[in-house]
């Protein structure tokens, strides 16, 4: 067996890619639930209904796709230039403590700036954050030539570490009974609800303008350009005289900023505060949700209402047949890989004969 | 000072220093042989936590400790082999297929676990290797076997990788795949198989924790162990002795910012808070990671597929 490039990619390959993956996702998925003794077809049932199924289960799914999305875009820009940020879970981190900071200090009053001052104050510290966060491993990349994924997923745990000492001094709530977590911003700092009785806020319009944006940005601009070219071929891109460290280094600010903005739009869409369990991973599902969507940034969308409707879904199937949480974990990595080598087919058809 | 100097005379914290090696030492080996193929193996992580737990669950149904260590060493091969197929045969993204990996193996193994033990509240515990008391050398005696099949992997491994035919086929495969090829030797099956073993090892390292340095299965208990032998690796220049000097190194530092945590403002005069302390392990990594980064040691065809036929 052998692979053979495509001449032009194969339409049919790229339509069946997903289809396949997610067949191939399912029946894994389907021997680890018989394993836990629960019935397979109900089980699904369950999964689906709890995140597609109702009003509720809706308005869920897309609460968590919000920071979804945006950590997806971050992964998904920074892949398109081969920037591979894992750091995004740090960058969201920093950008939500970082918003804290900015809008709720001074015992959240924010030192008793209005709130027009203050929300976009609060926003750019966010971005800031996560943006400068990933500099130093972008810098490190194209100066010493430093492996990024390497330093990004150092920093993730640094940086969680920071955090736990922010919420334990300086940035402790008082009143929060010695549980660690941050003062609160002002009730004017909060995003607003969206859909009436759920939890869908704002945020979620912003989540969705960042992705067209990036979209058009990528599309349609010479900054895009240049970004597509870098990460199609960084010596060709350099050839035709484009300062690829100086794109890296663009790009690494605005996939740090966009996963910085994910902690920001989180806290102000949801608890207003930050705890240290406040992303369950978004860093790292934005990662698989970029590979599924290709890495186009409008995919993105989708393939995140994807993953949070399995996370959701999964939630809500474990209660009612007890099969464990994870199950969750086990689809979005199993769907990751599978989607993987599915796309291979897309450039490449297989050779059974025998290579002379 | 004066106390920071009675600490390090002191035969317990070398006897800590070597117990935090030893996972290390196992891991960065592993790599050490994926990347001396050509293959990045981020999948570590993952790899360790399916090791950590299939050489528990094993000894808990009934295996011997060893037995249970062999199952590690079989659970991180067969992981290993998925990671070859992805990144070898299929010749995927090694960075992506690896973070896969790693997603996939965590995930399994914190299912499985809830599978195995719906409901309990405590671990469950194993009888853990016991330190090797007869040994007539003062801080090696007490560790656990697990340390000395460390510490003997290092001239191992130097050994295959420098002093066989084997070992130069794999060094060839990881530098210039087009001239291994050349010679009749099957990147292919060379490739993956180094990845097999190394993964293997990962398993190992993985185990130490569940079967020496605790008794019972912890959710995120290998911790960022992995990401650091990553970093390791290039520390000690893709060299086997150099990774062990580098993750001794590495131990010390750990070790150190444990005392320091425990003696709190007793010991330098300043007062932290402790998590600023277990930042410094991580922070040396990274640290390393820039000093070493320049040396053009790096086998040239890491991270390079290889397909037949194709520039």
């Amino acid at each position: 067996m052998r692979l053979e490039r495509r001449s032009t990619p194969s339409r049919a390959a790229i339509l069946l890619a997903p289809v396949a993956a997610v067949a191939g996702t399912l029946l894994v998925a389907s021997l680890l639930v018989a394993w836990a003794g629960a019935p397979v077809g109900r089980a699904y049932a369950l999964l689906l209904d709890g995140g597609f199924g109702s009003r509720f289960a809706i308005t869920e799914t897309l609460t968590r796709a919000t920071p979804l999305i945006l950590t997806g875009l971050a992964a998904a820009v920074a892949f398109r230039a081969r920037l591979f940020n894992i750091g995004a879970e740090g960058q969201l981190y920093l950008g939500a403590l970082a918003a804290v900071a900015a809008g709720g200090l001074h015992g959240g009053s924010g030192f008793g700036a209005p709130a027009w001052l203050l929300f976009p104050a609060m926003m750019a510290a966010a971005a800031l954050a996560g943006a400068l966060l990933l500099l130093g491993p972008a810098l490190m990349k194209s100066r010493y030539g430093v492996d990024e994924v390497v330093t990004t997923l150092l920093l993730n745990f640094i940086v969680l570490l920071f955090v736990g000492a922010m919420l334990d001094g300086p940035m402790k709530d008082p009143t929060a009974m010695g549980w660690p977590q941050s003062v609160a911003l002002q009730e004017a700092l909060h995003l607003g609800k969206l859909i009436e009785r759920s939890r869908v806020h704002t945020g979620l319009v912003g989540a969705l303008a960042a992705a067209l944006l990036l979209w058009a940005l990528l599309k349609f601009t010479t900054h895009g350009f240049e970004i597509r070219a870098v990460g199609a071929n960084a010596r060709a891109a350099a050839f035709a005289g484009m300062p690829v460290g100086w794109v890296t280094v663009k790009v690494a600010l605005l996939s740090g900023a966009l996963a910085g903005l994910a902690g920001a739009v989180e806290v102000a869409g949801r608890a207003g505060y930050v705890t240290l369990d406040m992303s369950p991973g978004y860093g790292y599902s934005g990662i698989v949700i970029a590979m599924l969507a290709a890495l186009h940034p409008l995919g993105v969308v989708a393939a995140a209402v994807f993953v949070a409707g399995i996370l959701v879904g999964a939630d809500s199937m474990s209660r009612a047949v007890g099969v464990p949480t994870y199950i969750a974990d086990v689809i979005v990595a199993t769907a990751l890989i599978a989607m993987l080598g599915a796309g291979l087919f897309t450039q490449y058809r297989v050779r059974w004969a025998r290579a002379r | 000072m004066t106390e920071l100097l009675d600490l390090l005379a002191a035969a317990p914290f070398w006897i800590s220093v070597l117990r935090v090696a030893t996972p290390l030492i196992l891991g960065t080996l592993g790599v050490l042989l994926c990347e001396r193929a050509g293959v990045l193996n981020l999948g570590i992580e993952g790899i360790m936590v399916a090791g950590a737990f299939a050489g528990w669950l094993a000894v808990y149904a009934g295996a011997s400790l060893w037995g249970g260590v062999a199952v590690a060493a079989l659970t991180g091969a067969l992981i290993g082999l998925l990671h070859g197929m992805l990144t070898v045969s299929l010749a995927l993204s090694q960075h992506v297929a690896g973070l896969g990996i790693t997603l996939l193996a965590t995930s399994l193994a914190s299912y499985a676990y809830r599978v195995s033990f719906p409901k309990v509240d405590t671990p469950p515990t194993i009888e853990p290797f016991a330190p090797m008391a007869w040994l007539p050398l003062p801080v090696l005696n007490a560790q656990t076997p697990l340390t000395l099949l460390a510490l003997l992997a290092v001239p191992l491994v130097g050994w295959l990788l420098y002093r066989t035919p084997l070992g130069l086929a794999l060094r060839t495969v990881g530098e210039s795949p087009a001239a291994a090829e050349g010679q009749g030797l099957s990147v292919t099956g060379l490739r993956i198989g180094a990845v097999m073993a190394g993964s293997a090892l990962m398993g190992v390292a993985g185990c130490f924790l569940t079967l020496a340095a605790f008794n019972a299965f912890f959710f995120n208990m290998v911790n960022g162990r992995g990401w650091v032998c990553v970093a390791l690796v290039v520390f000690a220049s893709w060299r086997p002795g150099q990774a062990l000097l580098g993750a001794l190194l590495f131990a010390f530092f750990d070790a150190l910012q444990l005392r320091l945590q425990q003696a709190g403002s007793g010991v330098l005069g300043i007062e932290l808070p402790y998590q600023f302390y277990l930042m410094l392990p991580y922070a040396m990594a990274i640290v390393a990671l820039v000093v070493m980064a320049r040396r053009a040691s790096t086998p040239q065809a890491l991270m390079k597929p290889y397909r037949k036929g194709e520039r």
